[in-house]
């Protein structure tokens, strides 16, 4: 039986991992807050108000995690000017034939299900498939909602200037029932993108073994010999022994 | 009505020939002062400006409304605003309390028009309706909008009192059958200063008057066009409640032993988190107490929109423009739920469809597991 050869490459550098996992903890913390903040249990206690914070704590939480998630995506498309051809911004850019010709295989073969007859390597994306790209796009997009909404929302609680750059956002949406109200229904978008994401990296890797799921710990992503070069310089990680 | 040698009087002579004595005018300017956030080396610039301006020309348009802006402003705490403004400034036109009616009225209302074109004040309560030619609302024959147009053509400034001039309050919820509109709107070319509130506190609209008639000009407005003096903060940021909410402690019904504890009213859909107003600071009658302080929520009433943020009783969770009784959070649940049954079957569907190179996938892994050698 003939069994494939696979390399390992470096796909996601550590700034992209780390971008990945405060992303992990920071959007966990912002919706469970989130929650608590749109509907709070009440307490019933007749503690005086002044020996506790609870509240005013759930909402330092959140307001904590909006900041380093803010700097975090800041960090992110810094990354994307300098990283690697996977973190790179033009990864991210849909509008190139070979982006649309992915995203037709992968809808076709791993959302629909259907069987090619014929496996092209080309087909299986080293770093993110297209339709992946696209998702990530558009949480790109309703990350600057949450952000522009979240901060104008927040920017009477400060006197920091960044917070206020944002507090025009609140009168053109005509007052805060409307800004609060796209505020908690975007964040639902997050918690579908999340459902939908852990899935498909889970049957990515249970459907093609190349450690999808580890390579967001190590950043290594297994691709096919085939796909190398034929005549590889003798790299010193050739001489180390593989695990 | 003599407009003319009435303007020539300035408003201190108007409230001392009222039977006010100096002291009462010092009090009051004071008095002003503070509920405009002045320092009190303000006050003697507007005893000065009270002393030495004239009479501002007002016009006093009342549309669609219910004249409780005005049965505020009249109840306010401090008895020289009721007569300098509606005695003494307001007498070219309003409604409700000039003594001329029919024509005498409406030619009073033009005489003013005409002789002062473009120092005026027009004051707007009430939303103007645009639907079916304006014949929801007729005032003397003609469409409140033909006589808003026309009185706001030669107006200085506009003052947009009420939700209902601000933002169309009630009679603007949806369906808005008679496309009420909120003047600001309609006129685009003046200034406008908007005072929303359903009504305003008396005391807010006080302190604009005297602010333009001490000044000369329109006080600080922010960017929805409201002085900033007044709603520079959210209810809640200046509730006596306040440290209820930070501490998590909430009323979850109007009757619990939390409610009587005097809790936070967040949970029974207090909107003072996202309402800007006075209300916490100035409060209502002569600064007895407000809705808060009376057990009951704030409903957001200076906010746009509010009639069609409700109910009033519940944390806001609508979805604005769609679904009306289901909250983003039933949706949400919903549609999560659909999802995740959605990627059950798409696993199991994935399971079946691609059995065959899983299946293939699983035989060479047991075959590369049988040929290791160490």
């Amino acid at each position: 039986m003939e069994t494939r050869n696979f390399k390992r490459v470096l796909v996601w550098q550590l700034p992209v991992r780390i971008f990945h996992w405060i992303n992990v903890l920071t959007v966990t913390l912002l919706i469970l807050t989130g929650f608590l903040i749109a509907n709070p249990p009440a307490l019933m206690s007749r503690v005086e108000p002044t020996f506790v914070q609870n509240f005013g704590i759930v909402r330092f939480i959140h307001f904590a995690s909006a900041y380093v998630f803010f700097f975090n995506m800041l960090l992110r498309i810094y990354w994307s000017f300098v990283g690697n051809k996977y973190a790179h911004w033009r990864a991210f850019w849909p509008f190139r034939k070979e982006f649309w010709q992915n995203v037709w295989h992968v809808l076709m073969v791993d959302i629909l299900l259907q069987n090619k007859k014929i496996h092209h390597l080309k087909d299986i994306s080293i770093g993110h498939n297209s339709v992946a790209v696209l998702s990530y796009v558009v949480m790109f997009f309703m990350a600057l909602i949450m952000v522009f909404t979240g901060f104008s929302l927040y920017a009477d609680l400060t006197t920091w200037w960044l917070p206020k750059l944002f507090a025009w956002v609140s009168p053109m949406l005509g007052g805060e029932f409307m800004t609060r109200a796209i505020h908690h229904i975007t964040m639902w978008i997050f918690i579908f993108f999340a459902l939908i994401h852990v899935y498909l990296v889970f049957y990515h890797d249970w459907l093609e073994g190349r450690g999808e799921v580890s390579s967001m710990f190590g950043g290594y992503k297994f691709v096919a010999k085939e796909r190398f070069k034929k005549k590889v310089p003798k790299a010193k990680t050739d001489k180390e022994p593989e695990m | 009505m003599d407009t003319k040698t009435a303007v020539q009087e300035t408003y201190y002579d108007s409230i001392i020939k009222q039977g006010y004595n100096r002291r009462d005018f010092m009090k009051f300017a004071t008095y002003i002062a503070a509920y405009m956030g002045l320092e009190t080396t303000m006050v003697g610039q507007i005893a000065k400006s009270l002393e030495t301006s004239y009479r501002l020309p007002v016009i006093w348009e009342h549309y669609q409304e219910c004249t409780c802006c005005s049965e505020s402003f009249i109840r306010s705490d401090h008895p020289i605003v009721a007569d300098i403004i509606l005695d003494k400034i307001s007498l070219d036109y309003t409604l409700t309390l000039m003594a001329a009616s029919g024509h005498q009225a409406e030619a009073a209302k033009h005489a003013t028009m005409e002789k002062y074109k473009g120092e005026y004040i027009l004051c707007v309560e009430g939303s103007v309706p645009l639907g079916d030619d304006g014949n929801y609302c007729c005032i003397a024959g003609r469409t409140a909008k033909e006589a808003f147009l026309e009185a706001a053509a030669g107006a200085k400034a506009i003052i947009a009192w009420g939700s209902c001039a601000s933002n169309g309050c009630v009679q603007a919820a949806a369906p808005n059958p008679t496309e009420a509109t909120p003047i600001h709107k309609i006129v685009k070319n003046k200034p406008i200063i908007r005072v929303p509130g359903c009504p305003p506190i008396g005391e807010v609209m006080a302190g604009i008057i005297v602010h333009v008639v001490a000044f000369g000009k329109l006080p600080e407005l922010d960017r929805m066009g409201r002085p900033k003096a007044f709603y520079a903060k959210r209810v809640h940021d200046s509730c006596y409640r306040r440290p209820y909410y930070d501490a998590g402690l909430f009323a979850e019904t109007f009757d619990d032993q939390n409610a009587k504890e005097g809790y936070c009213l967040y949970k029974v859909g207090c909107r003072g988190p996202m309402t800007y107003n006075s209300c916490g600071t100035i409060k209502w009658n002569n600064g007895v107490s407000y809705p808060i302080q009376s057990g009951h929520g704030c409903i957001g009433c200076s906010e746009d929109d509010f009639w069609d943020n409700g109910p009033f009783y519940e944390r806001l969770t609508n979805i604005p423009g769609f679904a009306k009784e289901a909250s983003a959070d039933t949706v949400g649940a919903i549609a999560g739920a659909a999802l995740v049954g959605g990627i059950a079957a798409h696993a199991i569907g994935a399971t079946i469809a691609k059995r065959k190179e899983v299946k293939s996938r699983i035989d060479r892994g047991i075959e590369n597991d049988k040929n290791i050698d160490f």
